[in-house]
């Protein structure tokens, strides 16, 4: 009797206990839930906020003028010829260098101290605050190398702050891509170069844009390495043309050129005491978000296209 | 017999040549590789130069104990201690926010959610990764510290508590993706073998899933740091640019990286000691950064060597 009395002590306890952990449970679900909708909320709040402050600019006028001492009618077009032309220079150091070195670390590069070095480097360049690469450029393109404050100058340093993600991306795509489709390749004849290029990498490609569109969204919006390097804030006149009609067509006076960059240019309006600025710097901050979210969205959508999509 | 000869002859030709362009293309593609090698040394050999004549009229034991960083008065300091105050406390206080409530999302994804939920967050928050800091720097300034200043009316427009808050907001889907990720690779077995033993999913992620998980959330923290410590325009937006040597985080102050951004919007000559110092404030910034993510990939290394 006075056993089954204990037994039944120790079963309600048990409930007891286990009805604490289910409440336990379902309280963190609940906080879980919070946070994660506060968050969501908070950061959709932040937005709207600058969408909603910068509505009044969002006209034309705004990318066809150039900054003013006027906050009325000054605009973003230096802004944004200044960061499309830096931009086609980093793409066309970065996306090469980045490709190759990638395709070399996967395809070529023998197991040994030389490609584990490179691998460390890239590892740890990847994590190396942005500012830093600013001072590398200040010291190295702009006075070693005596480029001066130009865009090509902004090129090369965003080229180098983006070479990690696209090395990174390039191997994981190619490292996807199973043996066989190498060695079926192999089997007529190919040379290894063949096999990279006609197969290897035209079955990575999709992996390799997406880390090509999120390097190049990370571009946009750096700011601390091109004011590292002395780009000006105020620039009310536009670089050459780099299209003319004379032969050959194209000319490279630009890349010599001063310039701003659109976060630059929000950075500019924002430390500024008159409100009327910060409108300015708002709807700059509306353009360069909606720029790169689009470009991350479609990234991200890509490489989950990809992964649904390959069965091998 | 002669016709094998000579099939065989250009056969070797071609694969001379064959060979030759195969040679010049693994040799491009490996020097490509070696830029990677060539940018780390640029960096060291780039910031030590720069900063030796700095050093030459700074003691290195001035630089690192004194605790006034005035290089614009007429008697110039340069105690890097403030700088480095600066750049703890507003780390600080972003990880104060982010510690939590990224570790809270990464549970909640990772054992909680729905498949979908966690289908649709997972992008967001990778999205989220992506914002320019610039934009957060806006935040910041003219909406986080307004806020804050209906609560605490003293509160300075210039000061560390507004970007330090908002810094922890950017951090947070960082350490919610990383972390999350670390405790995704825990082997489902070993989720069951405690749920069998009645465990609930809170007891599970709490005992089984979390401390299998550890070194990789751990990874996720120090990552989160070294990424705050090198973050640059939230503080140099909203933190203000004096030098203060202060752990108060409702009084203005600069950090590293700040200072460098002031001194390079100003005119900058080159060769002066005001161009040499933000090499030397380079230095340390460099050094604080890559500690930490050799360390932070060192532990997610010992991680992944376990399962």
């Amino acid at each position: 009797m006075a056993i089954g009395d204990q037994n039944i002590k120790d079963l309600n306890a048990i409930r007891k206990l286990i009805k604490q952990h289910k409440k336990n449970d379902s309280i963190f679900a609940g906080v879980g839930l919070f946070v994660i909708a506060t968050l969501a909320v908070a950061l959709l709040v932040l937005f709207l906020d600058l969408v909603i402050d910068g509505y009044p600019k969002m006209n034309l006028d705004f990318f066809s003028n150039f900054p003013s001492r006027k906050a009325e009618g000054a605009g973003i077009l230096s802004a944004w010829v200044g960061s499309s032309l830096v931009l086609i220079v980093t793409f066309f150091v970065a996306v090469p260098m980045g490709v190759a070195a990638g395709i070399y670390l996967e395809e070529y590069a023998k197991k040994g101290w030389f490609a584990d070095l490179i691998e460390i480097n890239v590892a740890n360049l990847a994590g190396v605050p942005s500012i830093i690469y600013g001072l590398l450029a200040l010291g190295l393109f702009v006075y070693e190398f005596g480029l001066g404050q130009s865009i090509l100058t902004a090129g090369l340093t965003l080229s180098l702050l983006m070479l990690p993600i696209v090395i990174v991306s390039t191997r994981e795509a190619i490292r996807a891509i199973p043996v066989h489709i190498r060695e079926a390749a192999y089997a007529v004849g190919a040379t290894k170069w063949q096999v990279t290029l006609h197969h290897v990498l035209q079955y990575a490609m999709g992996g390799v844009l997406t880390g090509i569109i999120i390097g190049m969204a990370r571009a946009i919006g750096e700011t601390a390495p091109v004011i590292t390097i002395g780009a000006l804030t105020f620039i009310a006149f536009l670089p050459p043309s780099p299209v003319t009609d004379v032969v050959p067509f194209i000319n490279f006076a630009w890349l010599d050129a001063g310039f701003t960059v659109l976060p630059i240019q929000m950075f500019n309006w924002i430390s500024r005491p008159e409100h009327a600025f910060h409108i300015n710097a708002a709807a700059t901050g509306a353009v360069i978000i909606i720029l790169t979210l689009l470009m991350n969205g479609i990234a991200i959508k890509l490489r989950y296209n990809i992964r649904k999509k390959i069965k091998w | 017999m002669s016709k094998t000869k000579s099939t065989v002859s250009k056969a070797l030709a071609k694969n001379i040549r064959r060979n030759f362009v195969e040679r010049l293309i693994e040799w491009a593609l490996m020097l490509s590789g070696l830029i990677a090698i060539l940018i780390t040394f640029g960096i060291v050999f780039i910031l030590v130069t720069e900063s030796i004549p700095f050093f030459e009229v700074v003691s290195i034991k001035e630089f690192l104990t004194s605790t006034i960083w005035t290089p614009n008065f007429e008697i110039k300091n340069y105690g890097i201690l403030p700088l480095v105050a600066g750049t703890v406390t507003i780390t600080g206080i972003a990880l104060l926010v982010a510690i939590p409530l990224g570790t809270i999302t990464a549970v909640y994804l990772s054992e909680f959610a729905s498949h979908k939920l966690r289908e649709t967050v997972k992008p967001i928050l990778e999205l989220l990764v992506g914002v320019p800091t610039v934009v957060f720097g806006y935040f910041a300034l003219l909406l986080v510290t307004p806020l804050l200043q209906k609560i605490y009316p003293d509160l300075p427009t210039f000061n560390m508590l507004g970007p330090g808050i908002v810094m922890g907001i950017m951090i947070v889907p960082y350490i919610a993706s990383v972390a999350e990720d670390a405790m995704r690779a825990v082997p489902m077995a070993m989720r069951e073998g405690s749920y069998a033993m009645g465990a609930t999913r809170f007891q599970t992620a709490k005992t089984v899933v979390m401390p299998a998980a550890l070194s990789g959330i751990i990874a996720a923290y120090i990552l989160a740091i070294s990424r705050g410590i090198g973050e640059t325009m939230i503080v140099a937006i909203a933190a203000g640019q004096q030098p203060n040597f202060t752990f108060n985080p409702v009084e203005s102050a600069a950090t590293i990286t700040a200072y460098i951004v002031s001194v390079a919007l100003g005119d900058l000559e080159h060769g002066g000691i005001g161009y040499q110092s933000i090499f030397a404030a380079g230095i340390v910034l460099f050094i604080m950064t890559l500690s930490l993510n050799i360390l932070g990939q060192w532990t997610r290394k010992k991680f992944t060597e376990r399962y």
